[in-house]
């Protein structure tokens, strides 16, 4: 299951930044990223690539690409979450340093999967104004999985080409099986 | 929350004064802005902007953001004291456009044994107005909304003319209950939306976001804040976040002569108005006319038969689900597109019973997802296993009208105002108890029919509400008997008018927006002859 930046155009369509993210990313591929990356600093970015590799199923590739576009789409127009994500990302890579004294981002897999779970991030509820596992699991962790599961490329993993959230029209739900990959998820 | 507003000041003598930006006063208002009248419209609750409807579709799949609409606060607050608790603000929205923002939009006409429970079979009360004075209303009603219907529906009463958009096709999941109903003699048909199987009166098509129920963010789902814009467009006055406090009359007690209402700076104003159209919804529209006592009515406005928030019902659910083991596909659309009626107008059992199917059984993944307590590999294999194979059969009972389900004042507690909250006394009765378990045994042979792994029931015991308010101002001929005339004017006072579900002498079992709307386009016209 290859992610791609249309994925995560899928994604972002789900959430509302398709339309002024979406188009341009498609549309020109050369000059991609350019305005809307500067909006994340890049060892965020980097820091949630590495987390995404871990929450992510093995299946994933192209994590990367996804990651970027999806969250640079994602907060492109709203403040305040990006600066959530960006503290949080800078909170957890500091707690990579503390604890391991090497950033987040060169922590092998199932060191970083560890201390996720040393911190609870895996059972505390998501909290945006919470401490660090509850906002960890808000800014970082949900906002990978909702990425993933609400676009079609997580849902047929699933099961589901058209998950909710994702604007995949009115066909879907009358199949009696999911539609092949190559067809236009909406 | 939509730019504010900034002017909340009353306006000159108006027409009439509606109490209530939901579709029950919205329609209303644009019918009788388009007639011509001055109409001025007060709502309790903010604007919502459309531009934030996605950011709310994140807010509800996403655990950790509160409040989509903003229900629950000082401003909302109330009390029970029934048998049975009534999670009132997961039942009702305060905004212009009411609870339909939050709303499914499923909308069937009533049927004809609706309106005559007491002659055919002795219980409950009959209707003033029969199916006949209600159905060209009906087919206004369906136009007022959109709704995407077909004429399937061998139970539904007589029409005369086609929905105005084509009916959602039937799902996947139909198709599979659709074989074992007819093996069981249950014929079933199509579901009649209010929300646009494509484009209609300049809103989008449905997009299937699946998250219509509590937010659509293409605007295809009908909210009345169309009808909002219709009425603004017509000249209409519409001022948000101005709860009303109680409406004053003259000195004879026979008109009313301004509704006083309160705005975020804390100021009182006073709109004056030829005619007042009470429609703040079932319960607060009991409320504000017992918050509005006097001299004149010492047990609240309107009251003189003391029948003013007796007779309170709502829709009781029954439900069953389970899995098979073949894909259902559901959870890509957040509506129904299947039902049966075959059980409603029959006498086992006698309440009527409508059943619905599913679209959205089981968990969807993406909200799972966001729950769960694992990640990776690990996080898809449990997403693997509960998703693909649920069903489920849902339903509405009915409950006959019990003057001890009611809605009083709860002098004890007050809200942002000061003013005291509504009291909600609700109870399910023997008979509903027992057409709930039907309904059960009905959704039960259905899945076993299929082969399906019954895994839960909803039954009498574990039932909720559907948030359909009715019955808290009945409509009558007689003023002992009920608080409005057939036309939905107080019988107490000459140009005071009622709204909304808490007219229905009875509810049957079918969701009420449609009949709302029915009789608020009757409404308006009535209004438009005596104006
Ligand atoms: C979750 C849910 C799902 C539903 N699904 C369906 C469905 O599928 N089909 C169906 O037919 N029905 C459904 N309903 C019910 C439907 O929403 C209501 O029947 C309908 O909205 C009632 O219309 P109304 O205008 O009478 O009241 P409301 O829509 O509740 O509007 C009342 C308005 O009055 C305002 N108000 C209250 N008090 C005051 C005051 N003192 N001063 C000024 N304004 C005031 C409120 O702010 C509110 O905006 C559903 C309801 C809920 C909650
Ligand atoms: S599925 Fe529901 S939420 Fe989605 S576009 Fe259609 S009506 Fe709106």
């Amino acid at each position: 299951m290859d992610l791609t930046r249309r994925d995560a155009v899928a994604a972002l369509a789900a959430t509302g930044g398709a339309v002024a993210v979406g188009r341009a990313f498609l549309d020109s591929p050369s000059t991609e990223s350019a305005a809307a990356d500067a909006a994340v600093p890049e060892n965020a970015l980097a820091s949630l690539v590495a987390v995404a590799e871990v929450v992510y199923p093995d299946a994933a590739t192209g994590v990367g690409d996804f990651v970027e576009t999806y969250v640079a789409g994602r907060v492109a127009d709203d403040d305040a979450r990006r600066a959530g994500v960006v503290e949080t990302a800078a909170a957890l890579d500091a707690t990579a340093r503390d604890w391991f004294e090497t950033p987040l981002t060169d922590l092998d897999p199932e060191t970083l999967d560890g201390m996720l779970r040393d911190l609870r991030v895996d059972v505390s509820d998501p909290d945006p104004d919470g401490g660090l596992p509850g906002r960890v699991r808000f800014y970082v962790v949900n906002e990978l999985l909702y990425a993933f599961y609400a676009s079609p490329t997580g849902g047929r993993l699933v099961g589901i080409e058209n998950p909710a959230g994702h604007p995949g029209g009115v066909e879907s739900y009358r199949q009696a099986e999911m539609s092949s990959e190559t067809e236009d998820d909406g | 929350m939509a730019e504010e507003s900034s002017d909340r000041t009353p306006a000159p003598r108006a027409d009439v004064c509606v109490v209530g930006a939901g579709p029950a006063g919205a329609i209303v208002a644009a019918r009788l802005a388009e007639a011509g009248h001055d109409v001025v419209v007060l709502d309790a609750g903010p604007r919502f902007d459309l531009a934030d409807r996605e950011a709310q579709l994140d807010a509800h799949l996403r655990p950790g953001v509160n409040g989509l609409w903003d229900m629950g606060g000082e401003r909302d607050a109330y009390a029970t004291d029934g048998p049975r608790d009534y999670p009132l603000n997961a039942a009702r929205v305060k905004g212009v456009g009411g609870s339909t923002l939050h709303w499914q939009g499923m909308v069937m006409r009533l049927h004809e044994r609706d309106f005559e429970l007491r002659s055919r079979h002795s219980v409950g009360t009959d209707w003033p107005i029969d199916y006949a004075d209600l159905r060209p209303y009906y087919a206004a009603a369906e136009r007022e909304l959109g709704v995407a219907g077909a004429d399937d529906n061998p139970f539904a009463p007589p029409r005369e003319e086609p929905f105005p958009l084509p009916a959602f096709p039937p799902s996947h999941s139909d198709a599979i209950f659709a074989e074992a109903c007819e093996s069981l003699g249950l014929p079933t048909h199509s579901v009649p939306n209010a929300r646009n199987s494509e484009p209609y009166d300049g809103a989008a098509g449905c997009a299937g976001y699946g998250t219509c129920k509590p937010v659509c963010p293409s605007g295809a789902k009908y909210t009345a804040e169309r009808h909002i814009a219709r009425a603004e467009a017509a000249g209409a006055r519409v001022i948000d976040r101005a709860p009303v406090q109680r409406l004053v009359h003259d000195d004879a007690g026979r008109r009313v002569e301004a509704a006083v209402y309160a705005t975020p700076d804390g100021t009182e104003h006073r709109q004056a108005a030829r005619s007042v159209v009470l429609a703040c919804g079932g319960v607060e529209n009991v409320r504000l006319l017992l918050l509005s006592d006097s001299e004149a009515y010492p047990d609240g406005l309107a009251n003189s038969s003391g029948l003013v928030g007796r007779h309170f019902m709502d829709h009781c659910f029954a439900g069953a689900g389970g899995r098979i083991d073949r894909p259902t596909r559901q959870n890509h659309v957040g509506f129904n597109t299947t039902e049966c009626h075959a059980l409603y107008d029959g006498t086992d059992p006698l309440p009527g019973v409508k059943l619905e199917f599913l679209n959205y059984a089981g968990p969807s993944p993406v909200t799972q997802a966001l729950g769960a307590d694992d990640w990776g590999d690990a996080l898809l294999d449990d997403l693997r296993d509960a998703y693909g194979t649920h069903l489920a059969v849902g339903g509405l009972v009915e409950q006959f009208p019990n003057a001890e389900n009611r809605i009083t004042l709860d002098r004890s507690t007050t809200d942002d105002h000061g003013n005291p909250v509504p009291k909600v006394r609700w109870s399910v009765g023997p008979r509903t108890r027992a057409a709930i378990e039907r309904a059960n045994e009905v959704q039960v042979a259905v899945l076993e029919e299929l082969g399906a792994e019954v895994d839960w029931v909803v039954g009498p015991d574990a039932t909720g509400p559907a948030f359909h308010h009715m019955g808290t101002t009945r409509m009558g001929t007689d003023p002992a008997e009920s608080v409005v005339a057939p036309d939905c004017r107080t019988h107490d006072l000459d140009n005071l008018w009622i709204a909304g579900s808490s007219v229905f002498p009875t509810g049957g079992a079918m969701n009420p927006t449609l009949t709302i709307a029915a009789l608020s386009c009757r409404l308006a016209d009535r209004l438009d002859g005596w104006l």
